[in-house]
């Protein structure tokens, strides 16, 4: 274990600065990503005609390789963490989007007839009743999207030290020690692992009005793909 | 009063789902709107709140348009009831009922208070308070939607279809829940039901729809047995609507008898002088006045009442307060063919034959005669 902690001084960074530089360029696109798409599910909730084709799209987007964006982006923000940010924000719309339709969707009608009943407006029924309701299957949406984003997060080295956790991986190679590309890989799979566990706490403590059986059953089904084989999947680009 | 005037609901399909119907639903009574599945029901319930906007024609409310009123202030003063319950899944069981209340500017403890009084009003143990819908049993989560749409003391009560999704025993406790908290607070209810039974039960006016929106006859629910409209009611009114009526007359008018009733420790010679060919059974009761048992009289004749080979009595009618139709339903399940009446306290009041009822039937109907809801 020596040395672990001790990196190489061309990272200009600690170990814990590399977490934190790792969790901001992770996470900062999730919280982007949905606050665009918690938009773009309502509209596609209320246009149903919109939600095909906005799911084309946003697959597609998953589709296109970061390096394609940044070959893009470079003009525009240059070597920086927005450039690494930006298409990690918009590969967090495929997961995102479907899960806060599905979890709007998941509302009973009769639900929503006592609420026009009792003479909500369509905003107060949107941010009282359908958002809360719909929460469960956000949040297992956002558990997928903050895994595969903790993953992703290492292209960033493409564009010079912008991939936290990452950059270790290519200092592995040019200083030969392969002890830091264990550390690398260690210290992102203990950074998802608890950021999951966060999540799946926040669900308990929020939700406490969710059946306990329908609860697992529920989040099971809304995450449809799994967060690790989103990961795994990722780790191959 | 609401007054549905030649209001037609044409949807966008084309489906005519109300055709020119008009209706003036009195206040402080529960109206009922009865009918088959897919007949109009609650496309009309709906117009009245303006959850489904009329195609052509009026409805008012105490002499105003309420097409002309704001529309979530308008819902805020009648209270919606639904098939099951329609529930906030998020909420507690006190804030789904403060809901009404808080979206009229209440505070959140005036609010809740107002709601754990409803809790009360409604028969729920104030313990679920603070429980999930999901932890309540269906029955329940029905009376939380009733005392929902009751928190802000709307005059006017919708009901689409309320008790519809739960099991029998269950809906009959709801609907003596409803007729009770009806009697406390006078409200103007619209019920709609697919259930006939219900809508006698429950209706002092019967609204019954055909098909394609049309009314079909609007009379209180003993006018409607006694005098369907058309076949179409008739049929919907079921095989045994003659039965049925006789809910709606007192049992008081029967003639009882005692002369066939001995005592436990009755003598061997008043047993032999009891019987006669017309009442060839003896009621026996016990020492308390209450029923034990029919007994033939060939078995008292040894002076001692074997209180094991007495026959059932079935289920007696209380004099007076049950029905005659309660009456009737005791004397064709009594073994004797003869009725038990029992008073207030359970002990004998005298037996009634089944020919005697019939006779009480037969001027009932000839005098037109009605009493106001008889309970059984
Ligand atoms: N939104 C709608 N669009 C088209 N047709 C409808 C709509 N809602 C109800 N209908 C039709 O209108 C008729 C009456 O429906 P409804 O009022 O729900 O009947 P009920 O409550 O008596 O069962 C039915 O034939 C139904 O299919
Ligand atoms: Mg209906």
């Amino acid at each position: 274990m020596n040395g672990f902690f001790h990196l190489p001084s061309d990272l200009q960074n600690t170990w814990l600065g590399l977490v934190g530089l790792h969790l901001r360029e992770a996470l900062l696109p999730v919280l982007a990503g949905l606050v665009v798409a918690l938009p773009m599910a309502q509209l596609c909730v209320r246009f149903r005609w919109l939600y095909p084709p906005v799911l084309g799209v946003t697959t597609v987007l998953y589709a296109i390789p970061s390096l394609a964006f940044f070959v893009v982006l470079i003009d525009y923000t240059g070597l920086s963490e927005t450039t690494v940010m930006i298409p990690l924000a918009v590969y967090t719309l495929v997961v995102l989007v479907p899960a806060i339709v599905d979890g709007i969707r998941s509302v009973p009608q009769e639900t929503l007839d006592a609420a026009d009943a009792m003479g909500f407006g369509p905003l107060r029924r949107y941010v009282q009743v359908q958002l809360p309701i719909a929460v469960p299957a956000i949040l297992a949406g956002l558990r997928v999207a903050t895994v595969s984003s903790l993953s992703l997060v290492s292209v960033g080295t493409l564009i010079g030290n912008q991939g936290g956790l990452g950059n270790l991986l290519t200092d592995a190679m040019f200083y030969h020690r392969p002890m830091l590309a264990v550390n690398s890989v260690v210290t992102t799979a203990v950074l998802a692992i608890l950021l999951d566990a966060a999540l799946v706490l926040v669900r308990i403590l929020l939700m406490p009005w969710m059946p306990r059986a329908t609860r697992a059953k529920r989040t099971r089904a809304d995450a449809r793909p799994e967060p690790s084989a989103i990961a795994l999947e990722d780790a191959a680009r | 009063m609401i007054r549905i005037d030649s209001v037609t609901k044409r949807y966008p399909d084309g489906t005519v789902a109300v055709d020119r119907l008009s209706l003036e639903i009195p206040d402080r009574s529960i109206t009922v709107l009865v009918g088959p599945s897919g007949c109009g029901k609650t496309t009309t319930l709906r117009m009245i709140n303006r959850m489904i906007e009329p195609s052509e024609g009026t409805i008012t409310l105490d002499g105003v348009d309420i097409g002309k009123q704001p529309v979530n202030s308008l819902r805020r003063s009648m209270g919606y009831v639904i098939q099951n319950a329609g529930l906030f899944q998020h909420r507690t069981i006190v804030d789904n009922i403060a809901t009404v209340p808080r979206l009229l500017g209440w505070s959140k403890d005036r609010s809740r208070a107002r709601a754990r009084e409803l809790m009360e009003r409604v028969g729920l143990d104030a313990s679920l308070a603070k429980r999930y819908p999901y932890q309540l049993s269906g029955g329940q989560q029905q009376r939380v939607g009733v005392a929902r749409a009751l928190a802000a003391d709307p005059p006017v009560l919708l009901m689409d279809e309320p008790f519809s999704a739960v099991d029998p025993i269950v809906r009959k406790g709801l609907q003596e829940e409803l007729l009770r908290i009806q009697e406390e607070l006078g409200k103007t209810i619209v019920f709609v039901t697919h259930d006939i039974d219900e809508a006698i039960r429950l209706g002092t006016m019967v609204a019954v729809l055909r098909t394609g929106g049309r009314l079909a006859q609007f009379a209180p629910p003993a006018e409607l047995l006694s005098s369907p409209a058309d076949t179409f009611v008739e049929d919907f009114l079921g095989t045994d609507r003659g039965i049925r009526r006789l809910s709606f007359f007192t049992s008081e008018t029967l003639e009882l008898t005692k002369s066939p009733i001995v005592s436990v420790d009755s003598s061997a010679e008043e047993i032999a002088s009891r019987a006669t060919p017309e009442a060839p059974y003896l009621l026996v009761t016990g020492l308390d006045g209450k029923p034990l048992g029919w007994s033939d009289p060939g078995d008292l004749a040894a002076g001692e009442i074997a209180a094991d080979r007495l026959l059932p009595y079935g289920r007696p009618f209380e004099y007076g307060k049950d029905s005659l139709r309660a009456a009737l339903d005791c004397a064709v399940l009594s073994p004797t063919g003869w009725a038990v009446a029992v008073d207030g306290t359970g002990r004998v009041a005298g037996v009634v034959s089944q020919q005697t009822i019939g006779e009480a039937i037969r001027s009932a109907h000839a005098s037109g005669q009605r009493d106001e809801k008889v309970a059984g």
